[in-house]
């Protein structure tokens, strides 16, 4: 178990710098330098010099290369031309509130989507079964940006149930700790607070969470229904009856590893999606900082953005990998 | 059994989770429907009506009663927040609550009225003016104001090598070089000297008289940041505001909100009323209404025009209305091939349908402009003889000026509403459909704002859109930045540069009489009319919207006001 | 184990079909099976209406209608859906249906060459490192690694960002994104191959590699390949209205259906068919490839069958 832990951190290595070459590259495949592209075209000869300096353009690019790396792992992830503030400062509170986004469209999904798949196994050709999968096959292919804005046409616009955009009540802002607000607000004892969160979290979550939810529906169904045909299975409902609780007793154990693949590889698309769900319900979060960065040419944003989301899909995966091996130690790799 | 456990406490999330969705209905709901529908007008006292408003969901009605915590929303975040050394509209909308000047903006016109100087003389000369400083101003920081103060403002400005300048950090004063004829040692500088009488009184000398000095003195870009502040925060003191104003500086989060807090010491007796003001960026439009009508914000700008009257006719909603004072146009890049030839650039004059512009993007709120002034301002030339659209004659200039075919070029359109352009890529489409008629192929290109007109600094546009709003009621605010050598490139964007119009606007700036000076700007603006450097499109009026608990709220002609004596009503 | 495989494109079957007769007709070729397999698909068949709907509509946009995509002011602004604009108008009086049709057109078109390019260039990439192994492998499968490290959208954005905002951009951002899923799909399904015995035969009889792969191994990947393509061409298209909609792909007055989505977002109250529209024809599209991918799924590759 820790040895292949060990080794699966190990297998990271070549991702990981290959990731942070991509990343460095960024800013040279920009057409021309790098540093007159950022400061313009009337830039004193001075200034371009200074940013060069600064931004180490003037050296080859294998150190520039190393120079970049050795930053990164001192924590160092630039600084913003725009604000002229280190983006590590920066973007914070902006990937915490990314980070709250996604948990809670993940939640949102994996609830949702296991549950329907098992009820549809279940009542395999039932109505249940076809609108479930009618609504899980059109959810994968829907456009989440427009399901958002539908959502706040509908939900926030004409109904009014619930906010439009941002995080919270901005009249009455949330004490930060840790950024995420879920948490904050539970720190500070304002449940009040809590639930104002929550309730801004129901739009682009669900429109987050939506094309995961579908494909893990669709991926639990499946699973559910092959082990429903397995003789194990058969046996017990030949003994008594095919409930719910059997299915689910059962069943799920051995459905949990497909569907927690499905999950791990969503997070990706997740993290991806919330550039488009910020955008549209003004969600201060670092998909919306990456968006943002590249209006104002803001290079070292862009990198580091980036970088960060890939880092943390990369981070996900391991421990979705890790926990294969943890709930089914036969798999064999 | 772990995992069925497990199954079951997510089961259980997804019932609460639909309670919570379920649940959430009533109180809000019944928030919109049960508004005393009695009351439509706007801007009038409602105090009365609105006392069993408990409108706007639970989110507001957490809120203790009598919170005074103002949220005004707007679709662009600022760019800096010293207002001497940007013109964003963004910018000055916040540092106006934060500093002030010598002399203030009478709140319904351009009149200057008494400042942070209560009271001015000018002597026979008219080259010296005397200002007398109210007493017992303190900064945000507690350090006093006095005419050191003043004096060290000043300079900062007009000296490049002034240690507050910042001129390596690429701080440029721009608006103090247009409005006061350069820069320390240029000739045209027009305050010759700055004395300190005492700690309240300070002595301005020109070099020669100066019609629009004292409007000047009201302009926010000319408001007095604190010595000290300047000294501690150097470079980032446009991240580090600290001026006398009602509000004090919080906090600033990119692309999100600013927050200032109420000055306790503000010098004038009883205000602000307000407790907190937040600034609150959404980009959308859309989103920015909804957000008003759920009670998220309590002002929005960046009205779509065409929501106006539906606005006001919505109970618990109020309009807000700016008077007309400003521009629209779209500039040619003069310095560039084909707009280089003024034939090109009268051609396209007569390509674009101004008429067919303003109901299609501004709803009837504006009106076509024959001047880069508008029409209340002086020396506005109503003798000329505006360009008509006219395709035909378009696509025949343009044949004369050699292009009978048309050509391709860039249409730089602004990624931002302004008051002057509340939705620029429409109009780009709308322009652009105008050019295709005359055989012209115009690209929409856009950059984010900051962006923008940052490049459009640099003269790499072809034709670019734009607009200039006035902040001083001045004529020479327009023409002096807009079309003079001076204002090239920070405010001349066209680069457009011809000295005979250069010298009938410095011979109007030194002008004190009033009818001479309305006959040299006729002058020259009949010169640029000939030109045609760029194309007069509209002057807008600018519409606002805000939740009808918003008193005292009065729309300046200038793109903004301070929010001193604005409060909520219960 | 792979770390990473290929994210949305993963699906499982839709509606299972048990037919025991079918399993038994062994002597049928299998493209025939497959073809009577689809045949039996309602949602494959459904799919495929939807499609062939959606490319007529893209041949024959002109004929369909009066009007100018481009065209300010062919009737008033923000009108509803009436008897002469089906779709009602936009803010500039377009009519909302002919930039649908001819939204058609661009969204098909872009759909069809970022596949393309994902589908030649990955390939032949998946084909050098399943057939030549070794280093050429290791190399080819770190970069796809590291390419699907990132998530697809944001990969798309950052060349985007690179190269510069515009509809051809976006669809070579796009393309490059998908290669690494051809590209894993046919490395695989290269190395099971390459162990068969026909291939050991073809090799031992002093065939040249070139000519095994193109007349044993290509040949064999295909079925896959099919499937994917028809559900990268929905992503595709998924993903193009995106960077539209983000103001990173086609610029206006071109009418594309995320970039329409955007513009016309402020009118949703007011005039909500100018965003209705847009976003339900890409549903549309997207769901009608998706049907037809995995009815081809279960048809042409039972073994994919999850």
């Amino acid at each position: 178990m820790l040895a292949y832990t060990i080794r699966r951190i190990l297998m990271l290595i070549p991702v990981l710098i290959g990731m942070s070459i991509v990343t460095f590259a960024i800013i040279h495949f920009i057409p021309g330098n790098p540093a007159r592209v950022i400061l313009g075209d009337q830039a004193t000869a001075t200034a371009i010099a200074n940013l060069e300096a600064q931004l180490g353009l003037d050296q080859p690019p294998y150190i520039q290369y190393f120079h970049y790396v050795f930053d990164l792992l001192k924590g160092d992830l630039g600084t913003s031309l725009r604000t002229n503030t280190p983006i590590a400062a920066e973007i914070w509170p902006r990937l915490a509130a990314t980070i709250e986004l996604t948990v809670f469209a993940m939640i949102f999904a994996i609830v949702v989507g296991v549950n329907a798949g098992i009820i549809s196994a279940w009542k395999q050709n039932s109505i249940f079964d076809y609108t479930a999968m009618i609504i899980a096959l059109i959810g994968v292919s829907m456009p989440i940006f427009w399901l958002g804005l539908m959502q706040q046409w509908i939900f926030a616009q004409e109904l009014g149930w619930l906010p439009a955009f941002g995080r919270g009540n901005p009249r009455d802002p949330v004490e930060t700790t840790t950024h995420l607000y879920v948490i904050d607000t539970i720190i500070n004892g304002r449940f009040d607070q809590l639930w104002t969160s929550i309730k801004h979290l129901v739009l682009p979550g669900i429109a987050l969470g939506t094309i995961p939810m579908a494909i893990i529906a669709r991926m639990t169904r499946s699973s559910m229904l092959e082990i429903l045909r397995s003789d194990y299975i058969r046996t017990i409902e030949a003994k008594g009856s095919r409930t719910l609780s059997v299915i689910y007793r059962h069943g799920f154990k051995n459905a949990v590893i497909p569907v927690l693949t499905v999950a791990g590889l969503q997070t990706g698309s997740l993290l991806g999606g919330a550039i488009l769900t910020e955008t549209i319900f003004s969600w201060p979060g670092v998909g919306r900082y990456v968006y943002e960065a590249i209006g104002t040419r803001d290079y070292p944003v862009i990198q580091s953005g980036i970088l960060v989301i890939a880092f943390m899909f990369v981070i996900i995966n391991l421990i979705v990998d890790l926990l294969y091996s943890y709930i089914d130690p036969r798999i064999k790799y | 059994m772990k995992k069925s456990l497990l199954l079951l406490l997510l089961s259980l999330l997804l019932v609460v989770f639909m309670a919570a969705c379920g649940g959430d209905d009533e109180p809000a709901d019944a928030g919109d429907d049960d508004d005393d529908v009695e009351e439509t007008n706007d801007g009038g006292d409602s105090d009365v009506d609105d006392s069993d408003d408990g409108d706007e969901g639970d989110e507001s009605a957490e809120a203790p009663a009598g919170d005074q915590t103002l949220i005004y929303a707007r679709g662009g975040d600022s760019q800096s927040l010293d207002f001497a050394s940007t013109q964003d509209g963004e910018s000055s909308r916040i540092t106006l609550q934060i500093y002030e000047s010598l002399l203030s903006f009478n709140e319904h016109s351009f009149d200057v009225e008494p400042g942070l100087a209560e009271d001015w003389d000018v002597a026979d000369d008219n080259v010296t003016y005397t200002f007398y400083l109210r007493e017992g101003v303190k900064f945000h920081d507690g350090t006093d104001f006095n005419a050191e103060a003043v004096k060290t403002n000043f300079e900062r400005w007009s000296d490049p090598d002034h240690e507050f300048a910042f001129t390596d950090e690429g701080y440029a004063y721009s608006v103090y070089g247009n409005q006061f004829g350069g820069f320390k040692g240029d000739d045209g500088h027009i305050i010759d000297e700055i004395n300190i009488i005492n700690d309240y009184e300070i002595e301005f000398i020109l070099t020669e008289p100066f019609g629009a000095f004292l409007q000047n003195m009201a302009m926010s870009y000319f408001a007095i940041t604190s010595p000290a502040a300047l000294a501690e925060y150097g470079a980032t003191i446009n991240e580090n505001p600290v001026g006398t104003g009602p509000f004090k500086f919080v906090s600033w989060t990119r692309d999100d909100s600013i927050v200032l807090d109420k000055f306790e010491d503000y010098w004038m007796e009883g205000y602000p009323k307000l407790d907190r003001v937040i600034f609150q960026v959404i980009p959308d439009n859309s989103a920015r209404l909804t957000a008003l009508r759920a009670g998220e914000i309590d002002i929005m700008d960046g009205l779509n025009p065409d929501d106006y009257e539906l606005i006001q006719n919505e109970p618990g909603l109020q309009g807000f209305e700016r008077e007309t004072n400003n521009f629209g146009y779209l500039g040619f890049n003069v310095e560039m091939e084909p707009f280089d030839d003024p034939l090109v650039r009268k051609a396209m004059s007569h390509a674009v349908d101004k008429e067919a512009l303003i109901p299609l993007l501004y709803a009837g709120l504006a009106e076509p402009a024959i001047n880069p002034l508008p029409p209340s301002y002086l020396g506005y030339n109503d003798n000329l003889d505006p360009y008509e659209y006219n395709p035909e004659l378009a696509r025949e200039l343009l044949a004369e000026a050699g292009y009978p075919d048309g050509f391709e070029f860039d249409l730089w359109t602004m990624p931002v509403a302004r008051p002057y352009m509340p939705d620029p890529e429409r109009a780009a489409e709308v322009l652009q459909a105008n050019f295709a008629e005359v055989g012209l192929e115009a690209n929409i290109f856009t950059l984010e704002w900051a962006t923008y007109l940052d490049e459009l600094t640099k003269g790499v546009q072809d034709v670019f859109m734009l607009g200039w709003s006035g902040t001083n009621g001045d004529s020479d605010y327009f023409l002096g930045n807009l079309l003079s050598t001076a204002g090239i490139p920070e405010s001349n964007r066209t680069f457009y540069s011809n000295t005979d119009v250069d010298a009938l606007l410095a011979e109007a700036r030194t002008t004190v009489d009033e009818g001479e000076r309305a006959a040299l700007y006729e002058e020259a603006l009949a010169l640029i009319h000939e030109d045609a450097p760029m194309i007069n499109l509209v002057h807008t009026t600018p519409v606002l919207a805000g939740s009808d608990r918003v008193q005292n709220y009065i729309p300046h002609l200038s793109t903004s006001e301070a929010l001193t004596k604005v409060e909520l009503a219960e | 184990m792979e770390s990473i495989t290929p994210t949305k494109k993963q699906r499982t079957s839709g509606p299972e079909k048990q037919d025991p007769n079918i399993d038994k007709t062994e002597a049928v070729s299998p493209w025939k099976e497959a073809y009577w397999q689809l045949r039996k698909n309602k949602l494959a068949i459904i799919g495929i209406i939807i499609i062939t709907f959606f490319i007529l509509v893209a041949i024959f946009a002109p004929l369909l209608t009066s009007y100018s995509p481009t065209e300010v002011g062919a009737g008033e602004r923000l009108t509803s859906p009436n008897a002469d604009h089906w779709f009602g108008t936009d803010d500039l009086g377009r009519d909302t249906f002919t930039r649908i049709v001819f939204g058609a057109r661009i969204s098909l078109i872009v759909g069809f060459f970022a596949v393309s390019g994902a589908l030649v260039f990955g390939t032949f990439l998946g084909i050098l490192a399943g057939y030549f192994g070794k280093w050429v492998d290791m190399f080819i499968s770190r970069i796809f690694d590291i390419m699907l490290a990132f998530p697809s959208i944001l990969l798309a954005i950052a060349i985007v960002a690179i190269l510069g905002p515009s509809l051809e951009n976006a669809l070579i951002a796009i393309a490059i994104i998908n290669i690494p899923i051809f590209g894993r799909l046919v490395r695989s399904k290269v190395i099971s191959i390459r162990e068969e015995e026909y291939i050991m035969a073809a090799k031992a009889q002093g065939m040249k590699s070139g000519r095994i792969l193109f007349h044993h191994v290509l040949p064999n990947s295909v079925a896959p390949i099919i499937v994917q393509a028809t559900l990268s061409f929905g992503t595709a298209i998924l993903e193009a209205a995106a960077l539209g909609f983000l103001g990173l792909g086609a610029s206006a007055p071109t009418p594309e259906w995320g970039k329409m989505l955007s513009d016309s977002r402020q009118f949703i109250q007011s005039a909500p068919w100018t965003v209705l529209f847009p976003g339900f024809s890409i549903m549309l599209v997207v769901l009608g490839f998706n049907m037809i991918g995995d009815g081809l799924r279960d048809a042409l590759d039972p073994k994919m069958k999850t």
